[in-house]
């Protein structure tokens, strides 16, 4: 029942917000995120890793059609559950510094978009993992529309056609599989598992997936909405396109993909695997030339998830223990890093690299901060990135490994890009925007504080967290294989 | 059977009430009398299948079902004419007897048992449609439209009658049972002439529903009348007609599917390719709103080209899911379009919606969540009703159709979603609309039917 209370208190929240939050409305948020992240610790220390399928729920939805309304928590799911209910606090206290208008809007917005995101990482039935794959949708589109940048409405109109032609093919999949099913039919996605669908049937379903999938990650070459959307949309919308959104797809790789269309990946795994190394060289190639700092975190974004991606395809323990802790780390990164970025730009106006600069002259604490959250992107030994990558790595290369070896690029070139937008923001000549650049607020540390000792954390002793999904990862990978 | 009889009497009542000084009481009487109607409906309910008119009209719950979504609609639809009091031209006593009297039709086209009774049906359904067409007799638009409407409406009942003849011809019987009868003998008693009767009986119906390639007439005779009665059209007509189609091909040739379901499938194909294709292009809503109606169409014919034993449910469930949607989304645009009109004639551009949220809240939500449900999105009772019509087509095996189905559906999220973006997002200024007490009821109720079918679909089985 712990996973319908994980739904309900953002939804609640949300309406409460919405409808009596006024002038209050960021605190009203801030509590409502804050007493998710209670719940959500306490589901995590009454978890059992070996124990499966916890803490869940199940409803008729449509009886006589076998459509249930159930969701509950294994490892996988609680990892990422702990990955939106970490971060969705912190978003909102990010939002401090900045007024924005119509605030209870834009609050509610927010958590029932976290409420989504819980619903798309527990769902245990196929059609409501559609709906809140969708619903997610709906809230970040709105605030992205409604307080982004200039290009705000073309750009997000891009985004919101393009993944939602990308989930109706898995809507169609997944209506297909529904008929698949023996008996009176039933969506639940344990017995999607157990259909043993003909080979050449399973490379439709794969396609039908993948592109879902593909697109909201997104993978090379569905990433075209990416950057843009990214750019324009207000930071906290940003943060959760980025931070949790993003995980969407690899989780649905990781549940739905890969178990029930396991023959697919002989004829089409390649082919998914290569996309996703491309897409690794090509972010970050791009994002070595970036001016803009938002743009240039939005590419190296789009590189890190290509290597998710790979390590899942790779269907190694290695590399799917990486994906799920590297959707940890990376959530964490880029959300500090774009929460950084949004720290310069409210107090220079800018974030075009050319006109920034000496900046950490004024401020120490900044600096140490992106410093830290800086180095953990590029994955360096002790901080968080560095575990997920190791491990994806060594699953891409146990995969094949020339394929390792291109996709081992990234830890160079994202060392590239990161330092170089670390060196033209913070170094050199004081310029005159970083003249009266003032440190870090209260806020504004209550932000990064939890971040930074999340890096150490996963950095030092990952055990805590590939403890908690490597059996179900485990059981995963013989039901593939077997 | 009984609202058949009750409207039918009650209709000659509203005439004569119309002699009254008074125009007041006319909607509350049209109400009352929709309300008698929508109870009087479910006396038959549970009763299993009756016959009734010596064996010429069934009922059974489905069709009292089809028959609630039409008077509901209707009741919705004339609690917006506010009475048409801010119309000095109009005849509100016989626009309300007339919509009383289509209601009539509409009924018999649903529980129809004998092919005349069909015909008849849907001649009552479409000389109303052909009179409240043109009632705004000053504007040469709405003249232009219900004489096209007219002409090529004849122009398919002739055709639907020749059908109808050559299936008497080739099968000795007007009644549906009997042609089943006739058709289940197996194909040494079946003739040519029973296949060209039952295609030009198709195309006669598949013109009334706006199917491509007999769809022309529905853009300008949409765009043409007054919008109160284009909302009628597109849904009270397409839900008769589809529940007609549905009896057709389900009860009598559902035996003969291999020949038949090529030809559904091509028009079904094609709908939906003109549909969402051509509403991408439009400037007007109220143009896209009729291409909307012929993509909506599109969606429906799925179902009947899959015709499985849950086809009736789907189309019932879809047509209820587009109806109420339709209806609040024509309720907001009417509102609209009379604050921004230009010249005098009502605007029903698009950049009429822009800034529209900003005064008027509840009217961007209201369009907000009806727009959602066409297009299909999760949550709403819109999404359930192409699940169903999906789910059908994939139970038949008809994959591609499902394919084609779904990449138009991402088409109809654009032309949908421009909307949109324009009440919340675009620049510019509605002032605060002051909407009628009854007005907004309507609005609130059709928005709160679409979400608490979204969440809970399985809630629309239980009623049946």
């Amino acid at each position: 029942m712990f996973t319908l209370l994980l739904i309900l208190i953002p939804v609640l929240t949300g309406i409460l917000t919405l409808s009596f939050g006024g002038r209050n409305a960021r605190l009203l948020a801030l509590l409502g995120a804050v007493a998710e992240l209670a719940v959500a610790l306490v589901v995590w220390m009454q978890f059992d890793p070996v124990g499966g399928q916890q803490f869940g729920f199940k409803y008729d939805w449509i009886k006589s059609a076998g459509v249930t309304l159930g969701a509950s928590i294994d490892g996988i799911s609680m990892l990422l559950v702990l990955l939106t209910t970490f971060l969705t606090p912190l978003i909102v206290l990010s939002t401090f510094g900045h007024e924005y208008r119509n605030a209870p809007t834009f609050y509610s917005l927010i958590l029932f978009m976290e409420a989504a995101l819980v619903g798309v990482f527990t769902a245990t039935d196929a059609f409501l993992f559609y709906l809140f794959f969708e619903a997610a949708l709906i809230p970040v589109y709105f605030l992205s529309a409604l307080w982004g940048g200039e290009n705000r409405l073309k750009v997000t109109f891009k985004f919101f056609i393009y993944t939602i032609f990308g989930s109706l093919f898995m809507l169609v999949a997944f209506v297909y599989l529904y008929f698949q099913t023996p008996g009176t039919h039933t969506s639940e996605i344990a017995a999607f598992y157990n259909l043993q669908l003909d080979p050449a049937v399973q490379g439709w379903v794969f396609w039908g997936l993948f592109i879902a999938f593909a697109i909201k990650m997104p993978i090379f070459p569905f990433h075209t909405w990416q950057p843009d959307t990214y750019t324009e949309s207000p930071t906290p919308a940003t943060m959760l396109l980025a931070g949790i959104m993003l995980k969407m797809g690899v989780y649905g790789l990781i549940r739905l993909l890969l178990p029930i269309a396991p023959m697919a990946l002989e004829d089409w795994g390649a082919v998914a695997i290569v996309l996703s190394v491309i897409g690794i060289v090509y972010g970050s190639i791009i994002a070595i030339k970036q001016r803009d700092m938002k743009r240039l975190v939005a590419y190296s974004s789009f590189a890190h998830v290509g290597l998710m991606s790979a390590g899942v395809f790779s269907t190694t323990l290695n590399g799917l223990q990486g994906a799920l802790i590297q959707m940890l780390a990376h959530g964490i990164n880029v959300v500090g890093m774009f929460f950084i970025v949004e720290i310069i730009f409210s107090r220079t106006r800018t974030r075009n690299l050319d006109q920034l600069g000496g900046i950490t002259k004024n401020t120490p604490q900044l600096t140490v901060y992106f410093m830290i959250l800086l180095l953990g992107s590029v994955a360096l030994p002790l901080t968080n990135a560095f575990v997920g990558e190791f491990l994806l790595l060594a699953g891409v290369y146990q995969y094949n490994g020339w394929l390792g070896a291109v996709a081992g690029l990234t830890i160079i070139l994202g060392a590239v890009y990161m330092l170089r937008l670390f060196q033209r923001s913070m170094f050199g000549p004081r310029t005159e925007v970083a003249e009266h650049f003032a440190d870090l607020s209260l806020s504004e540390r209550a932000v990064l504080i939890p971040l930074v000792a999340m890096v150490f954390w996963i950095g030092i002793y990952p055990s805590t967290f590939l403890s908690l999904t490597e059996p179900t990862v485990s059981q995963l990978l013989r039901f593939i294989n077997g | 059977m009984y609202p058949i009889v009750l409207l039918s009497v009650l209709g000659i009542v509203l005439l004569f009430l119309g002699f009254l000084k008074s125009k007041n009481i006319l909607l509350p009487a049209t109400l009352l009398f929709l309300a008698l109607a929508l109870g009087s409906n479910f006396i038959d309910w549970n009763q299993g299948p009756l016959l009734y008119f010596y064996g010429m009209f069934s009922v059974t719950n489905l069709t009292l079902a089809f028959n609630a979504i039409v008077l509901v609609s209707a009741f919705m639809i004339a609690a917006m004419t506010r009475g048409f009091q801010d119309d000095e031209e109009a005849q509100p006593a016989e626009y309300f007897a007339i919509m009383t009297f289509s209601l009539v039709g509409a009924f018999m086209m649903i529980g129809y048992e004998h092919l005349i009774m069909l015909f008849v049906g849907v001649e009552i359904l479409s000389v109303a449609m052909y009179i409240l067409t043109g009632s705004e007799k000053r504007n040469t638009l709405s003249n232009e439209a219900s004489l096209k409407y007219f002409l090529m409406g004849s122009f398919a009942t002739g055709i639907m009658i020749f059908g109808i003849a050559l299936l008497y011809g080739a099968t000795g019987t007007f009644t549906l049972t009997g042609i089943r009868g006739f058709v289940s003998a197996g194909p040494a008693a079946q003739s040519y002439i029973m296949y060209g009767g039952l295609l030009l009986l198709l195309i006669g119906m598949l013109f009334k529903v706006s199917a491509a390639p007999f769809h022309f007439w529905t853009p300008d005779v949409y765009d043409g009348a007054p919008s109160i009665f284009t909302t009628f059209m597109s849904t009270i007509v397409k839900t008769a007609g589809f529940a007609a189609i549905f009896r057709l091909m389900a009860h009598s040739f559902s035996g003969i599917y291999d020949f038949w379901w090529v030809t559904l499938a091509a028009i079904t194909v094609l709908t939906l390719f003109v549909g969402n294709i051509v509403a991408v292009y439009q400037n007007s809503f109220k143009r896209m709103m009729a291409y909307s109606s012929i993509s909506h169409a599109g969606y429906l014919l799925i179902a009947l080209t899959a015709l499985t034993e849950q086809t009736e449910r789907s189309i019932l469930f879809y047509s209820m899911a587009y109806s109420v949607a339709t209806i609040s989304a024509f309720g907001v645009l009417m509102l609209i379009a009379k604050e921004k009109s230009l010249d005098g004639r009502p605007n029903e551009s698009y950049d009429a919606f822009n800034g529209l949220a900003k005064q008027n809240p509840l009217l961007a939500f209201v369009l907000t969540v009806s727009m959602l449900s066409l297009a299909g999105i999760p949550l709403t009772a819109g999404f359930w009703g192409k699940f169903f019509v999906f789910s059908s087509a994939a139970d038949r095996g008809l994959m591609w159709m499902l394919v084609v189905a779904v990449l138009m559906s991402a088409v109809g999220i654009y032309y949908y979603f421009r909307v949109v973006i324009a009440s919340y997002m675009k620049e510019g200024n509605t002032a605060k609309i002051r909407v009628a007490p009854f007005y907004q009821i309507v609005l609130v109720a059709a928005t709160v039917i679409t979400i608490l079918f979204g969440l809970a679909p399985g809630f629309f089985e239980q009623l049946l």
